[in-house]
C-alpha cells in the first residue's frame, strides 16, 4: 500500500487560526480542522494512503494537500513547484552598483572597505572618472535586455566625495534611457556629512532614493564612525540629515544602522532615528567580521539582537493593527517577500540581475566584491564577461549548497551574503552556517507577524505588493 | 478549494492555475449556478423525462427535429450551417422540422 509523507513546511498560527509555509515553494496556506488532523499525524512519519483517507471530507482534504505539494506520495515523482535550474545565459541586467570613490572622510572601525576585514585590493584609482560613469550607464542599457526600469545605485566609500561625477552622470542616464525607452532610477548611500542644501534639492528634485548609514543616537555614532583623528560624526550630521528629511520629500528615506558590540540597543536606536530625526524607515544589520575582532558580535550578542528584534516586531504589529506603518525596514523586507512568496535559487541578486562596478570601471558581483582582483567580471570599458556570471550562478545555486538542503528557510535565506562568507570563510559559496539558527528564529517571527496580520488586519498586507525583494 | 485557503500571492496564484488547469465540476443545480461554454446547453431535447417547456407534449420528435437541436441548443455534435455569417437563411423554407424537414437547403462551401 502506498505511504504519504508530509513535505517541508512551518506550521505557526493566530489564536485559532492555523498556517503553514511550504518549503520550497514558499507559499502560505490556511489549513482547517481536517487538513491540519492530516499533517498532525504525518508528523509521526509516514502513513497509509487508506488510514488518513478513512471519511470522504478527509480524502478530499488529502487530495488538496497534495496537489500544493503539502504531502507527497512515496516514490511519486515531485511536483513542479521547485525552484527552476541554474539559466544557461545570465539574465539581463537591471541594477549596476557603481563604487564612485574608494574614499571616506571617515574612518569607522569596522569597515569592510578599509577596516580590518577588507579583501585585497589590487591598484585602483580612487575615483570614478566620469568616463567611466557613462560607460557603466551604457553597459547597463546595453545588458538589460527587455528590462524597462533600471536602477543605478551610488556607493562608495563616500559617494557624495564624487559629487562631480555623480550629478551629470544621473543626468547623462536619465537622457540615454529615455532615448532607449526605458526609465531609470537612482538610490545612493551616505554618510551625510557632505550633505548642502544644493545637493539635497538636486537629490529632491530627482527623486534618488538615499539611504543613510548612521549608528544612533551620539554614543552609539561616535564610538565607530569617527574622522581620521577620532572625532565622532554626530554632532555634524544630525542638523544636516534633519533638512534632507524636510526638503526631500519625493521617495521615503531610510537609515542603515550597522550593530556591533559596541551597543546593541535596536529599540533605543530605533526610537532615536525615527522620532527624533525623523527617518521613515531603519535597517539593522549586525556588522560584517572575520572571527576574533573586538567590534564583532558574540553568540549572546545575536541572542540579544533576535530579542530586541522581537521587542520591535512587537510595537510593529500594535501600530500595523491601527494601520500605522511602523518603519522597522528587516521586518517590512521579509513580510515583503513572504507575502509575495518569494522563492529564492540565489541568495541574492548579484550576479543574476545586479553588478558591482568599481571606480576604474572593473565589473564585480556586486559593490563589496569590486576590484577584489580574482572576482572580476570584466570591465565597462571592453564589456563584461558573462562566462563568469554563469559560473558564478552555476555554483551558488541553493542546489548545490549541501548544508541547506534540510534547511526549512533555504527558500528565503538561500545561504546568505556571498561577501559574508567570503570574508568568514575565505569562499562566497559557503552557507553563511554562522547565522542559520538566527536566520530560523528570525523567519518565525516573521511568519508569525505576518499569521496575527493575516488574523487581524490583511488589509494592511496588500502594501506590500509593491516592495521590491531584497 | 475546501481545506486549504491560499494566504499569499504565490499560494494564490498556484490555486488559480491548478483550478484553471483542472476545473471544477459543479453540479448545474448549484447556487451559484456555474459558468458554461458557448455553444453547449442547459436544455435537455428531445426529452427524457421532459421536453424543452417543461411538458411531455414534445418527447418522442422524430429524428428530423434533431437537426435543429444541433443547430441552436447543441443537442446532438453534427455539423450544421453556419448561420452566423454565411447562411442565415439555410432554413428559411423549413418553418416547421417534422412538416418541411424536406425544403432544407443543402449547403455548398
Amino acid at each position: 500500500m502506498s505511504l504519504v509523507y508530509g513535505s517541508e513546511m512551518h506550521r505557526f498560527q493566530s489564536g485559532e487560526r492555523h498556517f503553514a509555509f511550504l518549503v520550497p515553494s514558499s507559499m502560505v496556506l490556511e489549513l482547517d480542522p481536517e487538513s491540519r488532523g492530516i499533517l498532525d499525524r504525518l508528523g509521526d512519519g509516514p502513513q497509509p494512503v487508506d488510514t488518513l483517507a478513512a471519511t470522504p471530507t478527509a480524502g478530499e482534504a488529502l487530495k488538496e494537500l497534495a496537489q500544493l505539494g503539502a504531502v507527497g506520495r512515496e516514490g511519486a515523482p515531485l511536483i513542479p513547484l521547485s525552484q527552476p535550474l541554474t539559466p544557461q545565459s545570465p539574465p539581463p541586467l537591471s541594477t549596476l552598483v557603481l563604487n564612485v570613490t574608494n574614499s571616506c572622510n571617515l574612518s569607522c572601525r569596522y569597515c569592510y572597505e578599509y577596516g580590518d576585514d577588507r579583501l585585497e585590493k589590487k591598484a585602483e584609482s580612487a575615483a570614478m572618472t566620469e568616463e567611466t560613469a557613462r560607460q557603466s550607464v551604457e553597459t547597463l542599457i546595453a545588458e538589460s535586455g527587455a528590462n524597462k526600469k533600471l536602477q543605478l545605485t551610488f556607493f562608495g566609500g563616500e559617494t557624495l566625495l564624487n559629487w562631480k561625477v555623480l550629478k551629470p552622470t544621473m543626468e547623462y542616464a536619465r537622457r540615454r534611457a529615455t532615448e532607449e525607452g526605458k526609465f531609470i532610477d537612482f538610490a545612493l548611500t551616505t554618510n551625510a556629512t557632505l550633505l548642502t542644501s544644493e545637493i539635497i534639492r538636486f537629490l529632491a528634485d530627482n527623486h534618488v532614493g538615499v539611504m543613510v548609514s548612521i549608528d544612533g543616537p551620539p554614543e552609539l555614532q561616535d564610538a565607530m564612525r569617527v574622522f581620521s583623528n577620532g572625532r565622532g560624526s554626530y554632532d555634524l550630521i544630525a542638523p544636516k540629515i534633519k533638512e534632507l528629511l524636510r526638503v526631500h520629500r519625493s521617495r521615503p528615506i531610510g537609515a542603515r544602522v550597522t550593530l556591533t558590540s559596541a551597543g546593541i540597543d535596536v529599540p533605543g536606536i530605533f526610537r532615536h532615528l525615527t522620532e527624533e530625526l525623523g527617518f521613515f524607515e531603519v535597517g539593522f544589520a549586525p556588522v560584517t567580521s572575520s572571527t576574533g575582532q573586538d567590534y564583532a558580535i558574540d553568540g549572546a550578542g545575536f541572542d540579544k539582537i533576535l530579542e530586541q528584534f522581537r521587542q520591535l516586531a512587537d510595537e510593529y504589529v500594535r501600530g500595523a493593527l491601527e494601520d500605522r506603518y511602523v518603519g522597522f525596514a528587516n521586518l517590512s523586507d521579509m513580510l515583503g517577500e513572504i507575502h509575495q512568496g518569494v522563492a529564492k535559487s540565489y541568495a541574492c541578486g548579484a550576479g543574476l540581475g545586479l553588478l558591482g562596478v568599481a571606480p576604474g570601471g572593473e565589473v564585480g558581483l556586486c559593490h563589496r566584491f569590486v576590484g577584489s582582483g580574482d572576482h572580476d567580471f570584466g570591465n565597462v570599458a571592453t564589456g563584461i564577461d558573462n562566462s563568469k556570471r554563469v559560473e558564478h550562478l552555476e555554483k551558488a545555486h541553493i542546489d548545490k549548497r549541501t548544508d541547506c538542503r534540510t534547511c526549512w528557510v533555504r527558500s528565503l535565506c538561500a545561504g546568505g551574503c556571498y561577501h559574508e562568507a567570503q570574508v568568514r570563510y575565505g569562499d562566497r559559496f559557503h552557507p553563511n552556517l554562522h547565522y542559520c539558527d538566527w536566520i530560523r528564529s528570525w523567519t518565525a517571527l516573521g511568519l508569525e507577524v505576518y499569521g496575527t496580520l493575516l488574523d487581524k488586519n490583511p488589509a494592511f498586507l496588500d502594501r506590500f505588493d509593491e516592495r521590491k525583494a531584497v | 478549494m475546501k481545506h486549504l485557503a491560499p494566504r499569499n500571492r504565490k499560494a494564490e496564484a498556484v490555486v488559480e492555475w491548478l483550478e484553471a488547469e483542472q476545473g471544477e465540476v459543479v453540479a448545474l443545480q448549484n447556487s451559484p449556478p456555474p459558468h458554461y461554454p458557448p455553444g453547449c446547453t442547459t436544455v435537455f431535447s428531445p426529452g427524457w423525462e421532459v421536453d424543452t417547456a417543461g411538458g411531455t407534449a414534445g418527447l418522442c420528435q422524430p429524428v428530423e427535429r434533431d437537426l435543429y437541436d444541433c443547430y441552436k441548443t447543441c443537442y446532438w455534435p453534427a455539423q450544421v450551417p453556419d448561420y452566423l455569417n454565411n447562411n442565415p437563411d439555410w432554413h428559411s423554407a423549413c418553418a416547421s422540422a417534422t412538416r418541411d424537414w424536406r425544403k432544407i437547403d443543402l449547403v455548398f462551401p
